[in-house]
């Protein structure tokens, strides 16, 4: 069946994709080169590098680098996580409770995302469920957004490692313990290079997800400023200062993916 | 790898805690919704189903619930026509750009939903409303939600035509019927349960959404989560905001269920 493509089947999809979307895209990029006019408040259509100048001045950089600490921390307590996590679905849970496993990390993905934010809310408050559990809370800041975040995109790394666990054949595992390898010998030559992949693949979920968050930041965070809630902020006033932040974080997001490649994550999305 | 009976409690006793982890928080949403004290102080000092019986009757979530309903409609409507097709185009053609395509089609949910929503707006303030007088409002919010409801539906049938094969297309070609009548009749019923499936999901996941639909809805019309997202900080407001944050909940739970159902496997994973 490998006939002609007929013209007909992409021309919707790429009309509302390509022009539509890309357009939109092509817009908010240029938009950042542009300047408002602070009496009128109006988008002055004349090239200009301001925008950017201004994200280099130090308060802007410490936002961005602040954004890009949490990223990292989100993602590194999500590998944490996942990886035993995903182990054990793949090796400990038996077979037929194998689908049960994958269920209940199913369900938290697709359970409404601004209630999961919404939810740490009534756990790290004054007063809260870790207060009267623990004794003790974060309170509202850069800690609960990091646990918030960090519990958000926890499934987007459980799927792709329990993923790539499962494809791994028993019996590398077992001809490494024949040749006598200790588990934790195994684990490191043979467990981790073959999730590899997998996780690197789930740390562009955990990262790109992080970079635009501004749902969670705002419920949990207090008054910290990260990209997100900055773009948010300057969005009715400045837009072209808006796009100019927005642009920052589609950057640092390309620049992560072209490192990531490396590791072959790009294969597994 | 042998593992010994202590090792494995070990694991069973991490597991149990990553799972209170991933479920705690939610429950709680559930138990305060039931929470008689409107500060949320924990452990609740009593019970009281006033709530539910006050959100059932507040106009505000239940204009932003119908918002949200046709909103999901709309949107499932256009990706399930946009993402079959392209389904259909990239798993059955060999053509040229094929994978700056298939690049396209996961851009909307790979960049950050900040930056989507930034570049949707500029559009509606900068074209839609000054030359085609279309203010943002419902219609702006079913063409953002559709652009990266497309990718469900699109990673839904691509699934399934990679697991078809081509033989029964090809022996219908090869009994005289034309590309159409081969479409008609061999696989379209054989598609039909994934797209299903993915229109499902797309539903669920438009129903979800916030990021983008936070700059593509105008004032006068809420989402639901928008509107939960508006009362957030409205501590008058914050009782009737955990029943309407568990109705989300379970509402966008339900399609999950379903579409793993229709499609007997892994429909759920195709939001990754």
């Amino acid at each position: 069946m490998r006939h002609r493509l007929p013209a007909g089947l992409l021309a919707a999809p790429l009309a509302w994709l390509g022009v539509a979307y890309l357009g939109a895209l092509a817009m908010i990029f240029a938009t950042a080169f542009f300047t408002t006019d602070s009496f009128t408040g109006q988008v002055v259509r004349t090239f200009s590098l301001d925008n950017y100048r201004q994200v280099l001045t130090p308060t802007y950089l410490t936002i961005i680098g602040r954004t890009i600490l949490v990223a990292a921390l989100v993602t590194v307590l999500c590998i944490l996580l996942a990886v035993p996590f995903a182990w054990f679905m793949a090796r400990v849970v038996p077979a037929r409770w194998r689908g049960v496993a994958v269920a209940l990390v199913l369900v938290p993905l697709w359970a409404s995302y601004l209630v999961k934010a919404y939810a740490w809310r009534a756990m790290v408050q004054p007063s809260g469920v870790l207060d009267s559990a623990f004794g003790t809370t974060p309170g509202y800041g850069l800690a609960a957004v990091v646990l918030t975040l960090t519990y958000l995109w926890l499934p987007y790394m459980v799927l792709p490692v329990y993923a790539g666990l499962d494809r791994l054949p028993e019996s590398h595992l077992e001809a490494s313990a024949d040749l006598g390898a200790s588990g934790w010998t195994t684990f490191r030559r043979v467990v981790l290079p073959a999730v590899k992949p997998s996780v690197a693949a789930g740390t562009v979920f955990t990262f790109s997800l992080s970079l635009g968050d501004y749902i969670a930041v705002s419920i949990v965070g207090g008054k910290l400023q990260m990209l997100g809630t900055a773009v948010l902020q300057n969005n009715t006033l400045d837009l072209p200062f808006a796009a100019a932040l927005g642009s920052v974080s589609v950057l640092v997001m390309v620049v992560y993916l072209l490192a990531v490649r490396r590791a072959g994550a790009l294969d597994n999305l | 790898m042998r593992t010994g009976p202590r090792a494995r409690a070990a694991w069973w006793v991490f597991a149990a805690l990553v799972l209170a982890f991933v479920y705690v928080p939610l429950a709680v949403v559930g138990v305060n919704s039931f929470n008689q004290d409107k500060t949320f102080g924990w452990p609740p000092s009593g019970f009281t189903t006033q709530w539910w019986a006050t959100a059932f009757q507040a106009q505000g979530p239940r204009d932003a619930l119908v918002t949200s309903v046709k909103a999901g409609l709309g949107a499932t409507a256009i990706a399930l026509v946009l993402g079959s097709l392209l389904a259909l185009a990239l798993a059955r053609y060999d053509f040229f750009g094929k994978t700056a395509v298939n690049l396209l089609v996961i851009l909307p949910i790979a960049l950050p939903g900040i930056v989507t929503g930034l570049a949707l707006q500029s559009v509606i303030t900068g074209l839609l409303t000054p030359v085609f007088g279309i203010p943002a409002g419902l219609f702006t919010i079913i063409v953002g939600h559709a652009t990266f409801c497309i990718v469900v539906v699109f990673n839904n049938a691509t699934a399934r035509l990679r697991r078809m094969g081509t033989s029964l297309e090809a022996a219908s070609a090869d009994l005289g019927a034309g590309p159409w009548m081969t479409f008609r009749r061999i696989t379209l019923p054989l598609l039909a349960p994934s797209l299903v499936a993915g229109a499902v999901l797309a539903f669920g996941l438009s129903f979800d959404e916030i990021v983008v639909t936070t700059f593509t809805a105008g004032p006068g019309t809420p989402t639901l989560p928008i509107w939960i997202f508006n009362n957030l900080f409205r501590p008058n407001q914050a009782p009737v905001v955990n029943v309407v944050a568990v109705v989300l909940v379970l509402v966008s739970i339900l399609p999950v269920w379903l579409a793993q159902r229709l499609s007997g496997g892994d429909a759920a994973g195709s939001r990754l």
